[in-house]
């Protein structure tokens, strides 16, 4: 019904363009396990090397953030994109059983991993049952 | 420079791309037809390509790979990337989320008609797999002196 109009404008020239929109952000896809030790968390975000990566703990949120830098050629035109921002941004929330002060964070090949340890106290013990 | 392949690109074709896509999501179905290579949206791993005078990039975001298990072929125009990304699961842990694809992948790209084939180049950084196809001398433009 519409598609047709859609089309027509289109054909004559007229495309609305869209409105401004902020700047868009990139959401990584995440793995995200737990084992006895702590939570391990591994985020794809691609082009983002080590100095553009920010991982940091306010509070009880973990916020991950990078920029995608990538080598491009002077007077270069867009073909074709997928990817149509440079700017990652994730954010979780965690629990007090983790330490949060001792995150450990790596980044290799675009991948980022972090390893959240959880408190001693936390870490599961087992309980023997004695038997009388 | 950076902000046109990303963001700024709002040209008619790109407009129209963006449409269809969206026209695609909508109704299921689009009454014309797709590019026959395209594939549905959210295809792992996503692509920018780019063009010059010189040539044409293609960015092929893909975190984590083995540069050594990608395929790269160029048959005339036609530029068809594979591999593989294995993220085997962890034994005896507790997964909440997997979200980053696992498994092979294969995306194939039409250049436009005027790149050399035997002019490829290759490279992977920090997560980015940029492929590098040069356009035929005779394609580029010259420039004529007046005399």
């Amino acid at each position: 019904m519409n598609q047709r109009q859609e089309v027509t404008t289109a054909e004559g020239g007229e495309v609305r363009k869209p409105e401004v929109q902020p700047e868009a952000v990139l959401y990584p896809p995440v793995d995200i396990y737990e084992d006895a030790e702590g939570i391990h968390l591994q985020a794809d975000m691609p082009g983002v090397s080590k100095d553009r990566l920010t991982v940091q703990v306010d509070r009880d949120t973990l916020l991950i953030e990078g920029e995608a830098k990538i080598e491009m050629p002077e007077g270069m035109n867009a073909l074709y994109a997928d990817v149509r921002s440079t700017r990652y941004r994730r954010s979780f929330t965690l629990s007090s059983e983790l330490k949060s002060e001792v995150i450990e964070a790596n980044l290799k090949d675009g991948v980022l991993s972090v390893r959240i340890p959880k408190r001693e106290e936390a870490k599961p013990r087992k309980i023997e049952v004695r038997t009388q | 420079m950076f902000e046109s392949l990303f963001s700024g690109d709002r040209r008619l074709f790109d407009e129209l791309r963006r449409m269809e896509q969206q026209m695609d999501e909508m109704f299921g179905r689009w009454p014309w037809p797709a590019g026959i290579r395209s594939t549905a949206r959210g295809a792992y791993p996503p692509i920018n390509v780019g063009a010059t005078a010189d040539g044409v990039d293609i960015y092929l975001f893909a975190a984590g790979l083995e540069p050594k298990t990608v395929d790269i072929s160029v048959q005339q125009n036609l530029l068809t990337v594979s591999g593989s990304r294995q993220l085997p699961a962890k034994e005896g842990v507790d997964y909440y989320r997997q979200e980053r694809y696992s498994g092979e992948f294969r995306r194939v790209i039409t250049l436009p008609d005027d790149v050399d084939p035997d002019r490829v180049e290759a490279r992977y950084r920090n997560g980015v797999l940029q492929i590098t196809v040069k356009r035929r001398e005779a394609a580029k433009p010259r420039r004529i002196e007046v005399k």
